[in-house]
Order: structure tokens, then sequence, then C-alpha cells
């Protein structure tokens, strides 16, 4: 097995299942010849040519559509949408057509697209190129969307992404791509979408979080260990749709609970999961549910000491931690 | 202003006018000519049996047209929108396509093209009464929100444009795995305004996709005219701006409604790529059982547009070549109110759908 990069784990699920699957084929803006801006279908024109790798107009809300018609007519797209900021044109597309096609047409088409799209901030990536938005796409019935924290769930993830008959919204946060090693074995395996993961068990405090943020906690979690704080960090891989039943294990166990998104506080992911377990653990809980999100400004502002502002960081993450460890 | 507004105006009347109104040329030179004259349908590939049933397709239509609107009025129905003028055109449209193998993508406006594809009668007021099996949705969609897997017809939504893009990737697809299937897709003009009509139409070309982009124009959307819709004099024009042909053609003239989609269609299958296709036609109705169109139509205009019906001037073509007449017209007439009558009693019949199969379809539920 190989250690390899984030990026690298989306780059090999691409190539592996477009050579065992003619129906599976790519679109989106620059996709061939430069093989995506973060490099995620690299080499795969060359493979493949360019009827199945497709550098389409720049324009998102066809990538979407177009994509629905083939998966309509028996083909696998694979969407990429350059910057999960620049996907919100599509937004119609995937939440009126992409979502609905089973539901309307009771059960006889289906929609098997998968809507990659990189998502959250980096390092000077300001309003536009940071955005976390997942919450408009997992508040949508008929839409699953994944958020995959490692390499192996990345590469395992998208097979399962590609080959599921229903729509998939496949976030990439995009901090991970060159950051995030792990171990990645070369053959074919799939990471079932639905099933949450416990990363770290601990006794104090669970906490719940995907993507940057599940790097991010399990650092903190670690540092936190050395102060006597053992967390159990989970990793809600899927968002939609929702493993509560390892949600509210873990709660069970730890009684109290820390969520940690990106997103604006407000209505964000998180909400979601605080709503569960005050409706469903109340009487396991020692404290009140805590939050800790990015705050409710319309992005990430771009000089250096407002990014840091808002980020999430393993510093912010451990205060909160200590906060909640002490009620 | 009014100078500029007067000068467009004729100019969007352009293309109806040369379309020749509603009388073949060949049928005007031999008045009250039967069968010796020189029929324009078989100069075009078409045999007395094939214009005989596009005529019974576009009446039958129209008598469902009607049916849906009394059964609305009387309270068995919520909600209508059809097609009233449109049903020559779609006709003509879909006669060349392949009903099993090619692909349809309608909107609301499509009975009497879902009709040529192979929906019944009862499948439409099935999905009137949205019953539980109303092969469209099931009965989980407003009415005219069509779709049918076994005749190819792309499941309908309600934002309208949305399709373009769809019959676009179907057409893609096909292209890529070689299956000669030719898509069509409809929309109404003011359709024509949504972003995804542009995008798909740029995609379309770019990939030289087998499909017809058809633009049923009534001038009007809802209540909003053709002016306030777009600047250009018709919706053709802008092909150009895309790299491909596009054609206007009357709506009332069901035979050159056939030509301009025959030759789209032969194009498209010898793999040249798609052709926007604008049929100019009237609309006879409100908008749907919502709107009352006297609101904003003048007496004047409503009986100028009764002209226009393609149900009158193809079925004064058949009369004129001698292919119809006051008895036949009686006996295709009753066949469709017979069939329509049954299929009413059909579909009132079926059973709605239970609550409990409303979480149902929302993924995949195995084969
Ligand atoms: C995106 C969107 N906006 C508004 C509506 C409401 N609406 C339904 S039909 C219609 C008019 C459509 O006009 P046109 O495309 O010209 O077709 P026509 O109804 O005249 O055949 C409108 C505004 C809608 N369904 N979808």
């Amino acid at each position: 097995m190989a250690e390899i990069r984030y990026i690298d784990a989306i780059n090999q699920a691409h190539h592996e299942e477009m050579a065992q699957d003619a129906r599976v084929l790519v679109l989106g803006e620059d996709v061939g010849r430069k093989g995506g801006v973060f490099g995620a279908t690299m080499g795969l024109v060359e493979k493949f040519g360019e009827d199945r790798v497709i550098d389409t107009p720049l324009a998102e809300s066809s990538i979407a559509g177009v994509a629905i018609g083939m998966a309509c007519n028996g083909l696998l797209p694979i969407a990429e949408f350059q910057f999960a900021d620049f996907i919100h044109p599509a937004f119609n597309q995937i939440v009126s057509e992409a979502a609905r096609m089973r539901y309307r047409s009771n059960g006889v088409y289906g929609c098997p697209v998968v809507f990659r799209a990189p998502y959250g901030g980096s390092h000077g990536t300001a309003l536009y190129h940071s955005q976390s938005i997942e919450a408009f796409y997992a508040h949508v019935p008929g839409l699953k969307v994944v958020a995959p924290s490692t390499p192996y769930d990345a590469k395992g993830m998208l097979k399962a992404a590609i080959r599921d008959p229903d729509p998939v919204l496949f976030l990439e946060h995009k901090r991970m791509y060159r950051i995030v090693r792990g171990e990645v074995p070369d053959g074919d395996y799939t990471v079932p979408i639905g099933p949450a993961a416990v990363r770290r068990p601990g006794r104090d405090l669970s906490l719940f979080a995907y993507g940057w943020m599940l790097s991010e906690s399990l650092a903190a979690a670690e540092e936190m260990a050395r102060e006597g704080i053992e967390v159990e960090v989970v990793d809600i891989r899927t968002l939609a749709p929702l493993d509560t039943a390892t949600i509210l294990k873990s709660v069970a166990k730890t009684n109290r609970a820390l969520i940690v998104y990106e997103d604006n506080q407000f209505l964000g992911y998180g909400a979601e999961i605080a709503a569960r377990i005050a409706e469903e653990a109340f009487f396991d809980l020692d404290a009140p549910v805590m939050r800790l999100a990015g705050p409710d400004v319309p992005g990430i502002p771009f000089a250096k000491p407002l990014e840091e502002w808002f980020s999430i960081s393993r510093g912010k993450i451990a205060a909160s931690i200590r906060t909640l460890a002490a009620y | 202003m009014t100078q500029w507004t007067r000068q467009t105006q004729s100019t969007r009347e352009t293309p109806r006018r040369k379309g020749g109104g509603v009388v073949s040329a060949e049928a005007q030179a031999v008045p009250g000519g039967k069968t010796t004259v020189e029929a324009r349908h078989r100069a075009l590939g078409l045999s007395d049996q094939d214009v005989l049933e596009m005529y019974y397709y576009i009446a039958l239509a129209r008598a469902l047209d009607d049916r849906m609107w009394v059964l609305q009025r009387a309270g068995k129905a919520m909600f209508v929108i059809s097609g009233p003028g449109h049903e020559g055109c779609q006709v003509a449209a879909m006669w060349p396509m392949d009903k099993k193998q090619d692909w349809f993508v309608p909107f609301y406006r499509s009975v009497a093209a879902c009709l040529v594809k192979g929906m019944t009668v009862t499948d439409m007021l099935l999905g009137l009464f949205a019953r539980a099996t109303d092969p469209s949705s099931g009965g989980r969609q407003m009415p005219g929100h069509y779709g049918h897997p076994r005749f190819k017809i792309l499941s309908t939504s309600s934002p309208v444009g949305t399709q373009y893009p769809h019959a676009v990737g179907i057409a893609y697809a096909s292209k890529l795995r070689r299956t000669g299937e030719v898509t069509m897709v409809s929309i109404g003009e003011g359709g024509t305004s949504q972003g995804d009509w542009h995008e798909a139409l740029n995609f379309a070309a770019i990939h030289k996709c087998p499909v017809l982009l058809i633009v049923e124009n009534n001038e009007l959307a809802i209540s909003v005219p053709l002016r306030k819709q777009m600047a250009v004099p018709s919706v053709a024009v802008r092909a150009a701006g895309y790299g491909m042909p596009g054609v206007t053609a009357d709506g009332s003239d069901v035979l050159e409604c056939y030509r301009v989609a025959k030759e789209a269609y032969d194009r498209a299958k010898r793999g040249e790529g798609p052709t926007l296709i604008e049929y100019r036609v009237p609309r006879l109705g409100s908008h749907s059982s919502d709107d009352q169109q006297e609101r904003y139509r003048s007496r004047e205009e409503l009986e100028q547009v009764r002209k226009r019906d393609p149900l009158l001037t193809f079925r004064a073509y058949l009369e004129r070549v001698g292919l119809l007449n006051e008895s036949t017209l009686k006996d295709i007439a009753e066949r469709i109110r017979r069939d329509i009558d049954t299929a009413t009693d059909e579909a009132d019949r079926a059973p709605l759908p239970q609550p409990d199969t409303a979480t149902r379809h929302l993924f995949f539920e195995g084969e």
C-alpha cells in the first residue's frame, strides 16, 4: 500500500473507473489538457480521449444539465465544478432536476451523476474560492452529499459515488489535496456512502467533523490528550443521508457533543447534527451541544489577519474542547 | 421609439407571411381539385395514410384538450395546461421520429407530440386525475408534466428551460454510444430567454449533437408579448450565433412543419448536428386553467388567432386534395369521442396513490 496525497486518490479513482467502465466520462472546465486546475483529472484525456474527457464551455448550469441528460441515457458522468463557489449557477439543475428525477418519475428515471466540487478555504482563497456549500445541498431530498476526509475514503467513496444509481455531490476540501496523505491500496475497493466513522475513540466528549475540519480536529484531539481530555472524533463523511445512529451512540458514551464546521454558523450543516442530538439524546447530555463554526460573514476575507480571524484552526478547536469538557 | 417598435413588429411578421399562409400552392392552383391534384404531401414523401393519421392525431389531441378543460371546469381535475393551436407543428415534428428508438424531451404543451410518440389518452388522463398508475409520475406532479420510459419521453419538471441541456446530454450520449438515436426537445419562446436554453444550444453545436431543438413560438409567455421577450425578429435567427442552422415555419402549415423537421432529422441522422426549429403557432386558449387571457388579449386578436388554427387549415388541405369529406370527418370525430369517453372512464376508475407510498423512490430501490 502506498502513501499518497488526497488529490492522487481522487485521480486514481477516475483512472480506474474510466478504465473498467466505458460508460464513465468526465466533463467540466479545464478537465482535459490541463487535467483540472487542481489536477484531479490529470492524464485522463490522454488515455480516454476527448469524447470521454470533455472540456466544456464555461457554463456551469449546462455542465450539470448536460450531465443529467447523459445519465438518463446510459452514461455515468462525473461533472467537475472548478470551485464549489461556482456551482451556484447549476443549483437549479442539481436541485430541481437531478435530485428530483427519480422521485418525480415515480422511480422510472434515475440520474446517476457525480457532481464534484472543491470547497472550503485554503490560504488566500478569499470570498469566492473558499465557500462551504454543503448546507444548501444536504438540505435537498434525493441528493446524496459526501465529504470524504482521508485519501482512502476519497478514492473509495468516489468509486462508490460513480457506481451509485443516484446523484451524488462529492465535496473535496481543497486544503486537503496536497497536505493530507494516507495509505491507499492500488486496486479496486469502495467505501460505502452512508456510514460515519469513529476516527479516534475517547470518553470525555464527542467531536463531529468532516473534510479538512476532521484533520484539524484530530490534531486538536491529540493535543488535548496530553492535557488528559480524551476526545472521540467522529468523521461525518456522508452528510446526506446522515448516519444518526453513530452520532447518538457516541454521545451516549461521552455525554458531550461538539460540532466543528467551516461554513458560517447560521443554519450551517452542524445545526442539523445539533438538532438531532437535542431531539434524540437529550437525557444523555451533561452539557449543551456546542458548535464551533465560521463567523456569519459572507466568506473568508482575503487579507491575512482577516483570514486568520475567520479560519477554524486546531487552536480554536482545542479551546472549544477545553470549554466543553469543563462545563 | 414608436418608429423602432413598429419596424421590429413588421419584421417579426415576415416569416409567417412568407410561409405562404395556410393554403398550399398546388391545391390553390387547381381550385376544387380532388385526387387528380399532385398533392403537396406526396412530394414530401408522405403517403395519404400518413397525412390522414397526422390529421387524426391533431384532432385527437384537440379533442382530448377540450375534454381536459371540461373536466377541470366540472371539478374533476385541479388544473389543466395544454397546447391548443400547437398540435399541428407537434405532430408534424414528431412524424419523422422513430417512436421506439428516438428520444423526446417535452414541455407542458406537448400533448399532441406525446400522443404521437406513443402515450395513450388514458395515460394522459391518469396524469390529469393524479392517479397512482399515471405513467408520468404516479400522481406526484401537476398535470402536463409528461414522461414515459417505454416511449423514451423524459420526465418533465416545471422550471422553464432546464429540459434543453438534458436533451443535449441525451443526444451526446447517443453519439458517444453510437446508438443512432435522435432527440427532440420542445419549449416556448419565453423559455428561450433562460440561460439554460443558450447554454444548451452552444454545447449542442460544439459537439454536433443529434438533436432537434424546437421552439413553439406563440408570441406570448403567459401575458408577456414577444417584443418584450427578445429584440430579434425571430427565435430562429439566433441559431447563427451558435453555429447551427435555424429555420422558421408557420405552425398552421402542417406540411411545411413536417418538411423542416424531416430535413433537421435527416441532418441529425447524418451526424451533421443540431437544428433550431421555430414554429410560429397560435395560442388558442388561456395559458392554463388558472389564467384568463381576455384580461390581456383583445377580442380582435383572439379572432385573428383562431384563423390560424392548424386543425382547420390541415382539414381544409385534406378536403381539397380529396382525402377527407364530411362523412369521413364525422367518422373520425365519432371514433375520437368514443375513445376519449372510454379513456376518461378508465382513468377515473383508477385508484389514487396511497400516502404510505409518498416516501418511495427517493433513491433507487432495486430492479
Ligand atoms: C423558471 C420558471 N419561471 C417561471 C415559470 C412560470 N411560467 C410557467 S410557463 C410560463 C410562460 C412560458 O412561456 P413560453 O415559454 O413562451 O411558453 P408558452 O407557455 O407560451 O407555450 C411561465 C412564466 C416557470 N415555470 N419556470
